[in-house]
């Protein structure tokens, strides 16, 4: 048989680990100041850019897109290489893939700071960049399967599966949730095709499914490669692989509106989510108990070996993180859970131990073999893994602590029947002990981080010039399409890659089927309300700057039917109240209280006190302050435009209301205005300022054509629409 | 109120199918799976699952 020579490309896999540990550093970092804006929120004040709503997104974007990402890419590309027994498909795809990818995560950093966001968590990157996404996953999907036809390894490990099914689901999850219309070519501004309970449900199909296949899956084949690897053992048992693979990506496509229990989303929709999230259990343990397992006999190398203690703690984590899903998606767990710190916690679980130090372990695998040299250091990463250790132990149990306090705090009713901590401030200040604690943990998780950055610099000095890997290997003799003498069906299935790539793709699209159609194409799920009407125009700016300000991350808009809900913030959320709302707005986290009801509850005033600062109206409100609301001059030039485009989306405006845009908002404004003259504080210094501007001759920006007032018009609408008693129907 | 959040499926015609046609999907799903994993044949797992350390990499004695 011919034996081929080849060379196995190393420096792509080699800029992916530089690109991890640089945007691991800056990612972490971002949420380090988001941890302490939590113990300071003046710390950043007056700066838009890096107030705490526009920095959230770029946290997570930056850990899960950028760190997890080129971590993915890295870990791809080498094992890959190795298991098919070829070079990549193309360099040129290779470094398309690579810098685009970068590229991308720049054009990140350099616009959710500054408010361009779809407001869809983990999706928030508006349209241009959801293009340049596509085309650089197909990019990479081309590459991976090129080099899987080109291959020089007959059967395809298990590892290559996940990486097939990563490909292929993400690019689904992507172009689905990503659907939106640009309100101009040449603006960034879009709005979401979905609306309401639709768009929370495709979100978050979205947004489960892209733990799963970006987060989990990814990660772990990189789990089924380099746990044999650095253990120098096969794999436990390869039949639970296989059975692992198949369950694990057939049931958790459909476990997504988990994340929506006890909202407006239909029940039957919930009750699936919750079914299959707990079924999910089954292959998520299997595949941590055959990761576990197969360092059977070769415990005494974990004691020794820093990489191995990475990937222990990473398995144990997903252990962990997926015993912890399956549990907060039954109904009554989920009641105290949602919207507190306990899904912080959780999902830190998922991200420091699980994705992190299975990243870690891996870099400090793949760097001394790149590089052919030895670590600098294994006394330094021994200390990695024990800061980091007891910076993931640091970081989670407090939020859980913050979790369960909150929970309880909000539902604690008095014998009279009135809540004991009606005001939402106390269940904030109660657990500011626990941010500390959260803050210090992060801080010793990057601290660990740049011990990482330290000790892998060095290695990489000390070791020689990066070189492509001579490598050889037999061609691959053509066999027949048919399944030969004695061979099973799946050995025959993993011998054809193109099916097995459509046969998976089949099996996750089973799950967002049965959910998502009938949702989309059943009027009868979302009942419509009469009396819910689509924003003023003047509203519509507000909600878009409201966006902007990425105060989804704190505040819901969703009350839940319980006794304590309703009694805090007022009648439950319905479905149809949503109808017109591209994007929906429910947010996943109550930093703050909700604001569904919001509407009417506090006078304009109070609410320009409270943007200007929140802790004039609210003391130790631990909320940033927006005084560049109360400054900037609304940019009403797009109005009509907008409204156009919530016209293609279904949005029954009227030609005569769109041309009316620019009065009507006068009015409105005016109106707001005009209410904010009651309080003699405000006409006092207002006058002044209008005083001193016509003296010194610089421009004056009215108040009704401040961003501001559209944000009154705005929180001083929501939930309205029902509030007219109409409960007895 | 409840007609907000109950029965939305029953407005469906012939919905009553779908719950079948599920639990057949999803129990046809495992049998195949576990049919295909019990008839893999031991040589065939031993192969695979020795892939990732059969490579002749150069670099794989360090360390």
């Amino acid at each position: 048989m011919e034996v081929q020579q080849f060379h196995y490309d190393n420096k792509i896999v080699k800029n992916f680990i530089y690109a991890t540990m640089v945007w691991g550093v800056v990612g972490m970092l971002v949420g380090l100041l988001l941890a302490y804006l939590f113990l300071f929120p003046t710390l950043t004040d007056g700066i838009s850019w890096l107030s705490f709503g526009r920095l959230r997104p770029l946290h997570t974007n930056a850990v899960i897109f950028a760190f997890v990402g080129n971590a993915i890419f890295a870990g791809v590309y080498y094992s890959s290489q190795r298991l098919l027994k070829a070079r990549m498909f193309s360099d040129v795809l290779s470094k398309i893939n690579f810098w685009g990818w970068q590229l991308i995560i720049v054009g990140a950093a350099l616009t959710l700071p500054f408010g361009f966001t779809s407001s869809k968590e983990y999706a928030e990157l508006e349209w241009p960049f959801d293009i340049a996404i596509a085309v650089i996953w197909v990019v990479f999907g081309w590459n991976l399967i090129g080099t899987i036809l080109k291959r020089r390894q007959r059967h395809l490990y298990v590892a290559i599966w996940f990486y097939i099914a990563t490909f292929v689901t993400v690019a689904v999850l992507h172009i689905f949730n990503s659907l939106e219309l640009p309100v101009s070519l040449t603006g960034m501004k879009s709005y979401s095709v979905y609306a309401g309970v639709q768009d929370a449900l495709v979100q978050w199909w979205y947004g489960h499914n892209a733990v799963a296949f970006f987060l989990t899956t990814p990660f772990l084949g990189l789990m089924y490669y380099f746990v044999p690897k650095a253990a120098n053992r096969p794999i436990y048992s390869y039949r639970l692989s296989i059975v692992h693979f198949w369950s694990l990506i057939f049931i958790y496509i459909w476990a997504g509106p988990h994340h929506l229990l006890y909202t407006a989303l239909p029940e039957w929709a919930q009750s699936l989510g919750t079914t299959f999230s707990i079924m999910l259990l089954m292959p998520s343990w299997g595949g941590m108990i055959n990761g576990l397992l197969t360092l059977r006999g070769a415990w005494d190398k974990v004691r020794t070996d820093p990489v191995l203690k990475f990937l222990v703690v990473a398995i144990t984590g997903y252990g962990m993180a997926t015993f912890e899903g399956p549990t907060l998606s039954l109904k009554n767990v989920n009641a105290i859970a949602h919207f507190t710190d306990w899904i912080i916690a959780h999902v830190h679980v998922g991200a420091l131990a699980w994705n992190g130090f299975l990243t870690f372990g891996m870099i400090y695998w793949l760097v001394p073999r790149l590089f052919k040299t030895k670590l600098f250091s294994i006394g330094m990463a021994n200390l990695h893994f024990w800061i980091g250790t007891l910076g993931i132990v640091m970081y989670t149990l407090p939020m859980y602590v913050a979790g369960f306090t909150q929970a309880s705090m909000w539902k604690q009713f008095n014998p009279d029947g009135t809540l004991v901590y009606g005001n939402f401030l106390e269940t904030v200040t109660e657990i500011m002990p626990m941010y500390w604690m959260r803050a210090i943990g992060g801080t010793l998780y990057i601290t660990g981080m740049l011990i990482l950055v330290y000790n892998i610099v060095a290695t990489i000095r000390s070791g020689s010039k990066v070189t492509d890997e001579l490598a050889e290997a037999p061609a691959l003799e053509r066999v027949s399409k048919k399944r030969l003498a004695g061979e099973g069906w799946h050995s025959w299935l993993e011998r054809k890659p193109v099916r097995l790539t459509i046969f998976a793709t089949i099996t996750i699209l089973i799950g967002g089927m049965v959910q998502i159609i009938p949702t989309i194409l059943i009027k009868s799920n979302i009942p419509t309300i009469a009396s819910v009407k689509p924003y003023t125009p003047l509203e519509l700016e507000g909600r878009d700057i409201y966006i902007r300000e990425g105060c989804v991350g704190c505040h819901s808009q969703m009350i839940r039917p319980f006794r304590s809900e309703v009694e805090r913030y007022g009648e439950y959320s319905k479905a149809g109240e949503y109808v017109y709302d591209h994007p929906f707005l429910w947010g996943s986290k109550r930093t703050g209280p909700d604001l569904h009801r919001i509407g009417g509850k506090y006078s304009d005033n109070w609410h320009l006190n409270h943007m200007y600062d929140p802790r004039s109206t609210s003391s130790g409100s631990i909320m940033p302050s927006y005084p560049w609301l109360l400054k900037n001059k609304l940019d009403k030039s797009t109005t009509e435009a907008k409204m156009q485009t919530m016209v293609t989306l279904g949005v029954p405006y009227t030609e005569e209301e769109i041309a009316n845009a620019q009065q009507q908002m006068t009015e409105q404004g005016t109106q707001i205005e005009q209410n904010l003259y009651t309080d003699p504080d405000f006409a006092e210094s207002y006058e002044a300022d209008k005083k001193n501007a016509a003296e010194s001759g610089s421009e004056f920006v009215e108040m009704k054509d401040r961003e501001i007032v559209a944000v009154i018009a705005y929180l001083q609408r929501l939930g309205t629409d029902i509030k007219v008693k109409d409960s007895q129907e | 109120m409840l007609k907000f959040v109950k029965n939305y499926m029953e407005t469906i015609s012939g919905i009553e199918i779908y719950p079948i046609i599920s639990l057949l999907i999803f129990f046809a799903f495992f049998v195949i799976l576990f049919w295909w994993v019990f008839s893999a044949k031991k040589e065939y797992i031993n192969t695979v699952s020795n892939l990732p350390l059969d490579n002749n990499n150069q670099n794989d004695y360090l360390l």
